[in-house]
Order: structure tokens, then sequence, then C-alpha cells
């Protein structure tokens, strides 16, 4: 046995390593089309303490360390791609505390959204968080280190933005608090009103650290949600109608989706708006709102809405559990998007750009965006479904996804959860002076480059 | 991609995206896959298992007792089956994971375990390694006859014929239904292993030869309709044995003692208990019989019925399914299923456990003990429950 | 391409104006405006008829002249590249209903039971009721009566595929149809009449299945005494001379309906095409009306005999305290084959 295996299972036990090759073959990949890379040895650590031990060891070894949720960026980011210790947090599942008055939760940072989701439906039934339209098994820390969103994005920011406080494993090993627990009991700010050091963790996809507990902001869970879908087929009607409706100021998510297959849904923009209310009354009122916005592109026959009563209770699952299905047309199990932040003023200009690629490279293509903080930007997913028997075409996808990042750089758009290729593309654009800052952190807090290398490697 | 080892779903196997939604039950409130509970890895998961058996097949890793260990933990519980997001693709799954298990058996890289039960099977004719001849003793005192044109054959299986635990089962309920009035006669030595779960761990050839051999004995006394103690056999009877030209009425005894209830020819007194019901996977996932077990229970006056958290479609497995009842790939770690199981069980207050399942009943009346629970919780199958309720 | 045969001086004639006068949805001075503006339609001008009409099928029920005025209403709007509901929903429901090749076919012979492309009617087309027919489905976008874009003024989309439709049928050598829906009898009758469409087999009205079949049943029959409403669709309006089977199927199951002011000539549409048009004022407000009305006669059922009229208004009645059923799950409950509890 080697040492560093032999200093593993001291740290967690023999059921918390493994160097066989069915776990190094697995945790080699994600679900994406991007090349798999093996890693020398895969750990699930229980407690906080263990991530500490195992940090110090791969900080003396100089042994790279890849936290690892549920591994469903789709783009790469839990790859080993320089070898090293894959991390799988999952076994850090515990949830902490509820704040019912706050409104907030603390969770060890392998918890799983469903688990979260289904704790607060049984324990606290008025409370929710924003849950991602990921799988349930996606976990709370991987998705507010790569700034995930949820149904509740629209309302209150990404998710990220909903973060109280942190712990944090630096990659030096020493254990951190981050925001108002760091100075007492209460979990109820991540950084305000103090300097904000949640920034040196959250967005940087595990390359400063390790989180191993999140405080989380709740939100009200209304007895009643409801959703209506407008369809258009006028891409430049499409800006105007969502400026339109965050007007309202009341609605709970609003997507937009376009997809040539089925053949049901060929030349139309879907807009799904979700709602919600404590009583029948506030549900019809938010309807009528929403019918009265949009009244004149019904009346100039441009827009209208669908019939959905036989399509709502799939509409409104949460996570939404036809969602890969959906995307999977091919039947091929596979999928991939890019989902760039952008103006949704924008919006026309990359549905054109998506149809434009899936053209070029011979591929289906889907997209669903999703409107953030009430229409200050949004995060158009540019998504290509792919048959995962098939190389040549998982090739074209890459391709493919690569040259719609490089548009969305050029339409002045920022990547969301960029593979590593796509972070030297935007680090390439980068101001200088902000990415010697962001080299100037990374050195600091990862002295040896242990912490998911290959990942924001500002010198490289 | 051209596969240098075969099954027979190959074609399908990629299609699995590892979204993850197979280890869950609907509500997503705990992980529903009793080896990814146990071992933690993603690996032990059935996505996991699913995309390595991909790369098995690819000759992208190699037959090794690690792979042979996944495979071998699966306890076809189904509950993936049931919660997979992609539609047509998941009624495959467990296929899959048979199939897989076929072509390990093929190989002959099977676990120990594994391998000892087949032969004790194969050998014995069940995996106690008991004499054939003890088979029908424990239906001593119970009032049941050899089968003789009785209108109903009691089929026990190897657990209710041999293990402790079972054979209080198969006693009580071969009991009730002689009590009932019912025409109702076994094979004792002459019934042979049923083989669902040498079936499910992929040994397809001694499947066959127990099977066959049950139906022809079948056939030869004039069996038409059969109750089962064990709802394996059930499942096999029904879904594999017609196949094989064994065409018989089947049902699970907890159908049959809810049909006596109703017809009155089970009568109940006053039985004041709080009672929580654990499913089993061949009773309800598999056959898809999840309200006569409860028409019992709440037939009994009384008793209060209370669901764990996890039930019915949803329930969470004993960790005895596939043949890890015998071979115990799970263990018994704190996060092994029967002990997660009872837990959750012992949360609902309830002061009875009810079972259905031998397998289920043996493997739950351990981890009550491993757990410490014997004061709060008593572990009895619906039959017992009954017999409580009749004095 | 087959043409509309709508008799210009049977219009021109017409001391009635029925059609126009008789509209829940418009509102006319008299016979000479009403007349007036169906003239201006005949001709090809322009008139207010073909920007208000809601689509709602009645006029072709309250001609009783043998002319087709909602067809050439909708042939005009379509000339005119006018569009009832928005675009978008228009193309979708083309797109949504071509012919793709996916279709099932049962164990068909001499007799086909139509599910058109509604999931829902397979259900309902089971049982002791449909026995003889129930293997004979036949399912798909090849066999769904296209009858649903006159709704978006799209004859051109029902005089390409109708005939595809009815030459599908008859590829299967079937003698009879059993149409699972009005609109699919409808038009097998009435629009291919309108078009001089030639139907090589006898399309059969389910509801007349349904009654032989219950007559046949008579000894199961337990007569449900109840109190129901019944939600006309707007594809009855094409076959008005079947109007009357509904009752006595009522009357031979023991259901009571009594007389409600929207009925029969008087029936108000679910509003689902209403909504889709005009957005959901006026369709709150006819749906309103036409459960007030169901209320005030005492239902406890509101009786459907079109799914989609059902997927509409299921959650609105039920809110209102009645229960939703399909006509076939109400005689199917007539012979003890649903509970009750269960609809």
């Amino acid at each position: 046995m080697s040492d560093i295996r032999k200093s593993l299972v001291d740290i967690v036990g023999e059921r918390g390593v493994s160097d066989a090759p069915e776990e190094l073959w697995f945790y080699s990949r994600d679900p994406g089309v991007l090349a798999p890379h093996r890693p020398d040895y895969v750990v699930a650590p229980q407690t906080t303490e263990e991530v500490q031990k195992i940090v110090r060891l791969a900080n003396r070894q100089k042994i790279p360390v890849i936290p690892m949720g549920n591994g469903m960026s789709l783009a790469g980011l839990v790859i080993p791609l320089k070898g090293g210790i894959v991390m799988d947090m999952k076994r850090m599942n515990k949830i902490l505390q509820v704040n019912p008055m706050a409104r907030y939760v603390v969770v060890e940072g392998g918890t799983s959204q469903g688990a979260l989701k289904a704790y607060l439906q049984k324990n606290h039934p008025t409370l929710r968080h924003s849950i991602p339209d990921a799988p349930p098994a996606t976990t709370i820390a991987a998705n507010v280190s790569l700034h995930g969103q949820g149904r509740l994005t629209n309302q209150y920011g990404f998710n990220s933005d909903m973060v109280t406080g942190l712990e944090v494993v630096l990659p030096t090993g020493e254990i951190c608090l981050i925001g108002s627990p760091s100075i007492g009991p209460y979990w109820i700010s991540k950084g305000p009103t103090l300097p904000d050091l949640s920034g040196l963790f959250l967005g940087w996809l595990g390359c400063t650290g390790i989180i191993t507990k999140v405080g989380l902001k709740l939100y009200p869970n209304k007895k009643i949600r409801d959703a209506e879908l407008f369809v258009t087929d006028r891409v430049d009607l499409i800006p105007h109608i969502l400026y339109k409706l965050t007007h309202l100021e009341m609605l709970e998510d609003i997507n937009v989706w376009f997809q040539p297959k089925p053949l049901m849904f060929l030349g139309n923009f879907h807009i799904t708006i979700f709602f919600t209310g404590d009583t029948a009354e506030e549900i019809e009122f938010k309807r009528k709102m929403i019918w009265d916005t949009l009244q004149e592109y019904m009346d100039s026959k441009d827009g209208g809405f669908m019939a959905i009563q036989y399509m709502k209770s799939v509409l409104l699952e949460m996570p939404g559990r036809n969602i890969a299905d959906f995307a999977d047309v091919p039947k091929g199990g596979g999928f991939e998007y890019s989902g760039p932040i952008a103006p949704i003023e924008h919006f026309p200009q990359y549905a054109a750009k998506l149809v434009e690629l899936a053209a070029k490279y011979n591929v289906l293509y889907a997209s669903a965006a999703r409107l953030i903080s009430g229409g200050h930007a949004m995060m158009f997913s540019i998504s290509f479904a792919f048959n995962r028997n098939d190389p040549a075409m998982m090739e074209r996808v890459e391709n493919a996804l690569d040259e719609a990042m490089a548009f969305a750089l050029d339409m002045g758009g920022i990547p969301w959860k960029p593979n590593f290729k796509e972070q030297k593309m935007t680090l390439e654009r980068m101001e200088p002076n902000a990415r010697n800052l962001l080299l100037m952190i990374k050195n600091n807090l990862d002295p040896q480059g242990i912490m998911n290398p290959g990942n924001w490697e500002v010198n490289a | 991609m051209t596969y240098v080892r075969h099954i027979e779903h190959e074609n399908i196997v990629h299609r699995c995206f590892r979204c993850g939604y197979c280890r869950y039950p609907s509500n997503y409130s705990d992980f529903n896959c009793p080896s990814y509970k146990a071992f933690g890895w993603d690996t032990f998961a059935p996505g996991g298992r699913m995309w390595l058996t991909r790369a098995w097949l690819a000759g992208e890793i190699e037959t090794s007792a690690r792979f042979a260990e996944i495979m071998f933990s699966c306890v076809a519980c189904d509950n993936c089956k049931n919660q997979c997001v992609f539609p047509k693709f998941k009624d495959f799954l467990p296929d899959i994971f048979q199939e897989t298990r076929a072509e390990l058996v093929g190989e002959g890289r099977i676990p120990p375990g594994v391998r000892d039960y087949f032969k004790a099977i194969a050998v014995n004719g069940n995996p106690y390694k008991l004499p054939q001849s003890e088979r029908g003793a424990w239906a001593a005192g119970t009032g049941l006859k050899p089968f003789n044109n009785h209108k109903y054959l009691f089929y026990t299986g190897c657990v209710g014929s041999y293990d402790e635990v079972g054979q209080r089962m198969a006693k009580s309920v071969g009991k009730m239904l002689v009590d009932a009035g019912l025409s109702v006669g076994i094979l004792g030595s002459e019934e042979t292993c049923d083989g669902n779960d040498v079936r499910v761990l992929g040994e397809i050839g001694l499947f066959t030869q127990l099977a066959q051999a049950n139906v022809d004995i079948f056939k030869a006394k004039g069996v038409r309709e059969i109750i089962t103690l064990d709802p394996h056999a059930l499942n096999t009877f029904k879904k594999d044995y017609p196949g094989l030209g064994g065409i018989f009425q089947v049902r699970h005894y907890s159908e049959v003692l809810a049909e006596l209830i109703r017809k009155k020819k089970i009568k109940l007194k006053t039985y004041p208990a709080k009672i929580t019901y654990h499913d089993p996977c061949y009773l309800g996932r598999h056959q898809n019989i999840y309200q006569a077990p409860r028409e019992i229970l709440k037939a009994v006056p009384k008793a209060e019925l209370i669901e764990m958290h996890r039930h019915g479609p949803n329930a969470f497995c004993c960790g005895g399914g596939g043949g890890n009842f015998f071979t115990d790939i799970l263990g018994t770690a704190e996060s092994s299923a029967s002990r997660v199981r009872v837990r959750e069980a012992a949360e609902t207050g309830a002061n009875i456990l009810a079972v259905s399942c031998p397998n289920c009943a043996k493997m739950l009346s351990d981890a009550v003990k491993m757990e410490h629970l014997e004061d709060r919780m008593e572990v009895l199958n619906l039959a017992e429950i009954l017999e409580r309720a009749r004095k | 391409m087959h043409q509309l045969k709508f008799d210009q001086k049977v219009c021109a004639s017409c001391r009635s104006a029925d059609c126009l006068l008789k509209c829940q949805y418009m509102k006319f001075s008299g016979h000479k405006e009403a007349h007036g503006e169906m003239m201006k339609i005949m001709k090809g001008k322009d008139s207010r008829v073909l920007t208000e009409c809601m689509t709602c099928y009645a006029c072709e029920e309250y001609c009783t002249r043998g002319n087709h005025p909602f067809y050439l209403i909708s042939e005009r709007r379509e000339e005119k590249g006018m569009f009832t509901a928005p675009r978008p929903i228009t193309n979708q429901w083309i797109n949504m209903t071509k012919m793709q090749g996916k279709y099932l076919v049962g164990d068909v012979k001499d007799k086909a039971l139509s599910c058109c492309y509604i999931p829902d009617l397979g259900a309902l087309g089971t049982g002791e009721i449909f026995k003889d027919v129930a293997s004979a489905g036949v399912f798909g976008a090849e066999f769904m009566c296209p009858a649903v874009h006159t709704h978006f003024a799209r004859m051109s989309v029902i005089k390409e595929r109708l005939p595809v439709v009815i030459e599908n049928y008859r590829k299967l050598g079937v003698k009879e149809v059993i149409c699972l829906h009005d609109e699919c009898y409808g038009t097998l009758t009435s629009i291919a009449s309108a078009y001089g469409m030639e139907v090589p087999f006898k399309p059969v009205y389910y509801l007349d299945y349904v009654l032989q079949r219950m007559k046949e049943l008579k000894d199961k029959i337990k007569p449900l005494n109840i109190t129901i409403a019944y939600q006309r669709s707007c594809s009855n309006r094409l076959i008005p001379d079947k109007l009357p089977v509904v009752k006595k199927i009522f009357q031979l199951i023991g259901v009571k309906a009594p007389k409600r002011t929207y009925q029969d000539k008087n029936a108000l549409c679910c509003a689902e095409i209403l909504r889709s048009i005009s957005g959901y004022k006026l369709a709150d407000d006819v749906v309103k009306r036409n459960i007030d009305d169901m209320v005030k006669v005492g239902a406890e059922y509101c009786v459907f005999n079109c799914p989609a009229c059902q997927i509409s208004l299921s959650e609105k009645v039920a809110k209102r305290g009645l229960k939703p059923v399909h006509i076939i799950d109400l005689c199917k409950m007539a012979i003890g084959e649903k509970e009750r509890g269960t609809i």
C-alpha cells in the first residue's frame, strides 16, 4: 500500500478511500463531452476535520484536491485535470440548523438539493430554498461555488447571493468561518457589513478552498404555485415581453425556451411564467396582471397563452424531473450547454447563433433562458444534445460549445460555470489589473496550487 | 461504440445520464438505494453501475472482485426503475444489471458468498445446506397436510422452510389458512427452491433447473392455485414460470388473508397496538401489491397503522433482496439497509413492525437487535398480528 | 383541391339570418345588419364578423337551410390572411397535429375505433360497453380529424389533410369507423360533405354506439339517480341531429338533467378557444355564467362529451362542487364498472 493511501485510510477509514480501477474510472469523468482524466485517489470525508487533514496531507505532498458534489455541472469542473484526489463531499450531508424566524438554514456542503427540499417540506412547510433545475442529487456547496441559479433567482439573484455564511477549509488547511458566523452564533450575512470575504470562494469552482458548511437564505413558501405559458414566433419581441413581465414585480420565475423537436415546439419561443400565492384570489389577481400586461401581443396576434392544464403538474415540479429526457431528443444519453450571463436585450442574437451553430455542427439544439434578479440579466443556455455512443457527435458538440462561448464573450456576456477552456478564453479578455488581482488572490490562498488545478489558472 | 463483451440490452446502456434520480424516493428525503446508502460511492448507485457496465462492456475496465462486488451488491429492489426519469429506458435498468451479473457468472468471476449460495442450492436444494427431507418439518402442529388435490398449494420457499424466523411466519400463516377452513396443502420435502434470487443473481441455468422442477411437480400434483409465503416466489411464479410452461393462479398470502377477513372467515377482536408496515420490494414495487397487507392491519380493531416516512412505492428495502439475504454483501454497518429501516420504523413510535416477507422478517428482526430496539419494537408478520387479535 | 359547397342563392334569399342573429358572442341590431354582414362575407368583402367571430361553431347549427356559414367565415378569414387566435398558437396546432408516421393501429377488421390523437380517448373506449371494438383502436395524427383548424381559420389544412385521413382509414379496409369524439364524426359527415369529399366507409357516432350497447346491457344498469348538467361541445353543433341521443342515454341510466338557461341551441362554449382568441375577460364571463347556471339547477355532476371541454372545465366545476365526468364514464358507473368515488 502506498504511503498516501495509508495516510488517507488513517484519516477517513477504509470505506472512505478508494483507488480501485472502478472508482478511478468513474470519478475521472462527468456527464458532459470533455475528455476524462484519472484521479489517483477518491476520498469521501464525513467531517470538516477529515477534510482539513486530507488538505494538509495534500499540501505536504503537493497533490491536487478536487472537491466534488454530484459532478453535474456538465462542464468537467470535477474532472481531475492534473490527477490527484477527488473528494466526494456527499457524505457530509447533515442539515445542521434552521432559524425559521430569520429564514436561514445551515447545512453541510454535501447536502443535496433534494434532501433540503424534503427536509423543509416536512419540518418547515412555510419555508423554501431556491431549488435549481439540476437533478436533486446535486449539492448545496457545489451549487453556490459555481454561482448556481434556481427557482427564486428571478426574485432574489444567483443562489450564491443567498449565502448567509460559510465554513471553508482553506487550501493550506485552516478551517475558516466567513461572514456573520465568524463573529457570533448567527448565520445572517455572508459579508455585509464586513469586508465580504465570501467572494474569495463563491464562483471559484473549488480553486480556493473547500466549502464544508453553507448558510443559506430561505424564503416564504406560498401555499399555491401556478404557471402560464406564453408563446410568440417573433424573437424580437422577447426582450420587450420580459421587460413587461418583470415590471409586474410579482413573479416567481421566468424561463424562455425553444427547441425544434418535438414538432409542436417548432418555430415558437415559449415563456414559462411562474407565480405564487396564499389564496386563490391572490393567484387569480396575479394571473390577470400577467394576461393584461401581454394583451397587446394577443391583439396583434403575435403572441398568445397556451392551454396548459394537461402539462401543469410537469411544469410545476421542482426540480423538473422531465428536463433531462426533454433535452435528450436523440435518446443518446447526453446534453451539454454553455450558459452565458447576458443582458436580455441580446436574446434574439443568442437565439440566432444557437440555430446557426446547430446547423453548422449538425447537432440538435435546445435553449432555456432564466431571468436573473428581475431582468438585470439572463442565463441563456446554448444546449446541444448528443449520443454518448457517437464520439464524433460529442466532438461536434464540444466544438459548437467552444464557438458559442467565443460568441458570448464577443457579445459582452460572461460565462456561467465555464469549463477550463472557457475560463482561459475569459481570462484572456479580462482587464489586466482585474486578472492580476485574481492571480494574487489565488497564489496567496493556494501557494502550492493544489486546489482543482487546471481551473482558473491565471498564470497559465 | 463497439463492445468486447455482450449483454442483451447493450445498445441502450449509454443512455444513462447518471443524473441520480434513481437513488432517491420520490420526495428525495434520503437515499433509497440500499447499496449506495451502505457504500457511499457513486459507483454503487444505479447510475454508477450503469456507467461501469458500459466501461466493462467496452473493455475500459476489467472484471475484478470490486466490479463483481458493485454488481452483486444491488438488491434488485426496483427503486431505480421506479425513479429513473427516462421513460421506457427505465424499465430495463434491473434487466441490464441482471444481464451483467449473468455475464459475470458465465465468466466464473463472482463474489465468494454468491458462489457458496449457488453451490448450496445446487447441492442441497436450499442455501442453508440442510437436508431436503427436513423441508416440511416446520409444518408440524399447523394442521397443514401434504398436498393432495387440495384447492390451494401453500408454497413456502427456502426461508420459510428452514430459517427460524421464516418458519415462524410459515407456521402462523399456514395455521391461519387451515383454521379459516381453506383446502390447502404443502409439498414439504417435494418442494424445490423457487429460484427467484438465483435468477436475479444471474445464474440462469440453475434457475431454469429449479423452476422446471417446480413446474413439473406442480403439474404432476395437479396444482392449479398457489398461495406463496414469500413475495420472491410470488414474483418469479408470476413473471418467469409462465415462460416455462408453468401457468398457475398465484397469490400472496396477504391477498388471501385480506379476502378471508372480508368474507368474515377470520374474525377479529380488538388488539390495541401501534403498527407500522414495511413493504417488501417483491410484493410492492415488483408486484404492485400495497393494499392487501394494509387492509389486513386496518381490519384489526383498535390497532393503529402509522406509515413510515418511506412507504408504498417509495419503501426502503430491508437489504435482503437480490440474494443479499444470504450473500450479505451490504454488510451490517450502521448504514446497512436493515438497520436504517428499523430506525425509520422506530421513529414512527410504533411498537410493532409488521412484515409480510420472510426475508424482511429475518433481516429486520436481526437489525432490531443490532439497534437495541427490542424493548421498543417487535417484528411480527401479518398472521402473527391477526393471531393476537383473534384471542 | 376541394372547394366549399356554399349556396349563395340560399344565403342571399334568407329571411332569418339566424346564423348571426342567434350568435351568443356578437350582437346585431336586426335582420338587416346581420344579413348584410353575411352578404359582405359571401362576396369576399371585409366584415366585422371576420374579426369578432369566436369560432364557437354554433352558426352551423343555427343555419337550418343546409348552408355552411361557419366554414365560409373561416375560408374568408384565411383568404384575407387573418388569424383568429395568435399566429404562434395557430401554427403550434398545425405542427403538433402533423402526420409523422407515429400512429398505433390495433386489431382492426371491419370496424375501427377512432381514438383520434387524444390519449384520454383510448382509456374511455374500453370495458363492457366497447368490448367488441376496444381492440380495434387507432390512434395518431394519421387518424385525427383536422376539424380543430377551423377554430384557427385554416381551412387549407383541413382540405389538405382530411382526404389523407379518409384514405388512411380506407387503407385499413374498414366498413365502419366508430368516432369517439363529436369532432371526428362531425368532420366525416358535415365537413366532408360540405367539401364534396367522399367517405368510403360508414362513420358511426360513438353515442349512437353507446346507446345501443346500453340497451343491450340494460340488465346491468343500476339507475344512478343523480342530477347533472351537460356541457355541450362546439363540434356537436356540426351534428345537431345527434343531440337527442344524449338525452336518451341519460334517461336509460337514470340521470336527471334539469332544464338550464344555457343548453341545446343556447349552450355555452367551454371557453378555452375564447380564452385563446381574445383573452380571459370574455372567457371568464362565459365560464362563470355557464357554471352558475349548472349550480342553479342543482347539478351534482358536470357531464362532458368532449375531452377538451373536460380538461378545460374540470378544475373549474370541481371548485364549485360539481364532479366532472365524461359521459362514457357515467355509463360505466351505471353498469357498475366504475365506482362513483373514483370519478
